[in-house]
């Protein structure tokens, strides 16, 4: 396998990216998918439907957008400049802010799915055994929820790990700053390097399967017992 | 200390097309003792209760434990904040615990964690072997000794018990009942238990609350509300009282023993208890018989003194409710109209009440 010192660092890069975004979307998604669990608000279904987005639309609409929004007026970049941070379009703080709205469903769904499989009852035996709301979320959602979170997590990282056209239109190709490994084989490719392409190319197939693969055999196992996004149990 | 509990609770889920149901409750009950509200499945008993608890909310209730203001209208104070225990219906451990987990959750956040109540606890239910398991690998009967012991350990003021036996087969039934009966000697704790269950009421009732379609039909001590015999529409074939008494002699040879109570004596099946034991029998109303004079050559053995003093109507237009005192204790007779007009009794009249020894259930 030949991997040049600019395929490891997009591989680095990469990986810091899946990590920071997944981090970002568990703190982000477990509040919103509690508020989908418990709502009979009439936002629930534009909400939902809105969070679902990303799962149907080409990545290229969402980086459009976003790219418009983060930009320079953008009411994202307006925010951002004003706060003294400048713009987000081809940063590594860009990536992550489009990878959060590309992955969320990724994350949301399946910790909503966790958390409706788990019902009222055990909250409410909690509450009759005097658990204030922060001590039952911490000692019975979290724990009867696990399974959804270890789905999230594993979904959320793999599929940033795998994003393109978003990164494409919000990070363009800059080398240690934006240039991730699908973006790095594109260039192999465009440049007909196909060795160094099938490397990396390989190993995103290598890494992913085996992603999958701990997760499906974890499932077998009954640790993680909601499915995947958008199949309900 | 105020030694009641105050529950007024209004409530009104009814829907334009009429469906849905609404509440209506006021009641001062007895802050010791078990307080049975029984009722048909649907009547609003287990809304009742959730409200009592705050599980549900109800928009004009006044909830009132001892001298602690749970609800009324100004304040509600959330389910966690009310010194209460409840056992649900079905198995509610937490699935990710052991059945000891289930206990150590509910001690840890009683306040202040007794270990000698841990061990009382864990000795009357009898779970000492069993608290490593989880949740799925105990039956249902013993979910259910795990759930009211950490109810218990959660040292609740008040403890509510909703169905806990309804979704129990018989023999597991028959399993709990002597727990629950122990509680109330063994703990000072007020429980209001609801059920569907006659013989449920039977056993336990210290108080009972009647409840129909959302309404309180009649509230008051097991054996008065057990008497009256206008409530007899409301039981049906089930029209029975309690009869408190002590276990005071026993036939061995014929596997027999005698309870004396208030107003004479009844013999029943050997129980097996101690001598000197407080029991409960049940007579129901379509098992006793009345006669003008002692016929001693009935198989009927348990034949009681007593005067009659009111007679009523049933729904089954064929026959008639009679309230007989026997001593202190009243008795209820369903027999026939005809009965009653070709004997052509008559109230204050002295007769004999013949009760089946077998149908003296506990």
């Amino acid at each position: 396998m030949i991997l040049s010192e600019a395929d490891i660092s997009t591989l680095w890069l990469t990986l810091r990216l899946a990590s920071v975004v997944t981090l970002i979307l568990l703190l982000i998604g477990t509040p919103l998918a509690w508020w989908l669990s418990q709502t009979s608000s009439r936002l629930k279904a534009p909400i939902s439907a809105l969070v679902s987005l990303p799962l149907v639309l080409p990545p290229t609409v969402i980086g459009f957008y976003l790219l418009l929004a983060m930009g320079p007026n953008g009411w994202l970049g307006q925010l951002t400049q004003s706060i003294g941070l400048g713009t987000l379009p081809f940063t590594f703080w860009g990536l992550v802010v489009a990878s959060v709205f590309y992955s969320l469903p990724f994350v949301v769904q399946p910790i909503q799915n966790a958390m409706e499989a788990m019902g009222s009852r055990p909250l409410e035996v909690a509450a009759t055994l005097r658990a204030g709301p922060v001590d039952r979320f911490f000692t019975v959602t979290l724990p009867l929820a696990r399974p959804g979170f270890l789905t999230a997590a594993v979904l959320g990282f793999a599929h940033t790990l795998g994003e393109f056209g978003v990164v494409l239109m919000i990070g363009g190709n800059i080398p240690n700053e934006t240039r991730v490994v699908s973006v790095q084989i594109y260039d192999h490719v465009e440049s007909l390097n196909y060795a160094q392409a099938h490397s990396l190319a390989g190993l995103m197939v290598a890494t992913s399967f085996v992603i999958l693969l701990t997760l499906y055999l974890l499932q077998a196992r009954g640790k993680a017992v909601p499915s995947l996004v958008g199949s309900k149990r | 200390m105020n030694n009641q509990i105050r529950v007024s609770c209004q409530l009104d889920r009814r829907t334009m097309a009429g469906s849905g149901f609404s509440l209506s409750a006021d009641l001062t009950l007895p802050a010791e003792g078990i307080t049975v509200i029984f009722g048909p499945s649907g009547c609003g008993k287990t809304t009742l209760l959730r409200c009592i608890a705050g599980l549900d909310l109800a928009e004009d209730a006044e909830i009132v434990v001892q001298d602690t203001i749970w609800q009324d209208h100004k304040r509600f104070l959330p389910v966690h904040q009310r010194k209460l225990g409840y056992v649900f219906q079905e198995a509610s451990l937490l699935p990710h615990l052991t059945a000891g987990g289930n206990l150590r959750y509910a001690a840890k956040r009683s306040g202040k964690p007794q270990p000698e109540l841990w061990d009382q606890v864990v000795n009357l239910l009898s779970l000492g072997t069993l608290l490593e398991r989880k949740p799925d690998q105990l039956s249902g009967g013993e979910r259910q000794r795990v759930a009211l012991a950490r109810a218990l350990l959660s040292q609740p003021s008040l403890l509510l018990m909703d169905e806990p036996l309804a979704s129990l087969d018989l023999p597991r039934k028959q399993e709990i009942l002597p727990y629950l009966e122990q509680l109330r000697s063994a703990f000072k704790i007020p429980v209001i238990y609801v059920t569907h269950a006659m013989d449920e009421v039977t056993r336990l009732a210290d108080y009972l609350v009647l409840m129909d379609q959302g309404e309180i039909q009649a509230a008051g001590p097991v054996e008065e509300v057990l008497s009256q015999p206008s409530l007899a529409a409301f039981f049906g074939d089930e029209t029975s009282v309690v009869i408190s008494g002590c276990i005071a002699q026993r036939d061995p040879q014929w596997g027999l023993m005698k309870v004396t109570f208030a107003g004479g004596d009844i013999w029943i099946k050997d129980t097996h208890q101690a001598l000197g034991d407080s029991v409960r029998l049940r007579v129901l109303a379509r098992d006793v018989s009345l006669s003008r004079s002692e016929d001693v050559d009935s198989t009927i053995q348990n034949r009681l003194r007593v005067s009659l003093v009111e007679i009523s109507d049933t729904p089954d237009a064929s026959t008639a409710m009679l309230r007989l005192k026997c001593g202190d204790v009243q008795i209820l007779a369903r027999v026939t109209q005809r009965a009653i007009s070709s004997l052509d009794l008559k109230l204050g009249e002295q007769l004999w009440a013949q009760i089946k020894t077998a149908a003296v259930t506990y």
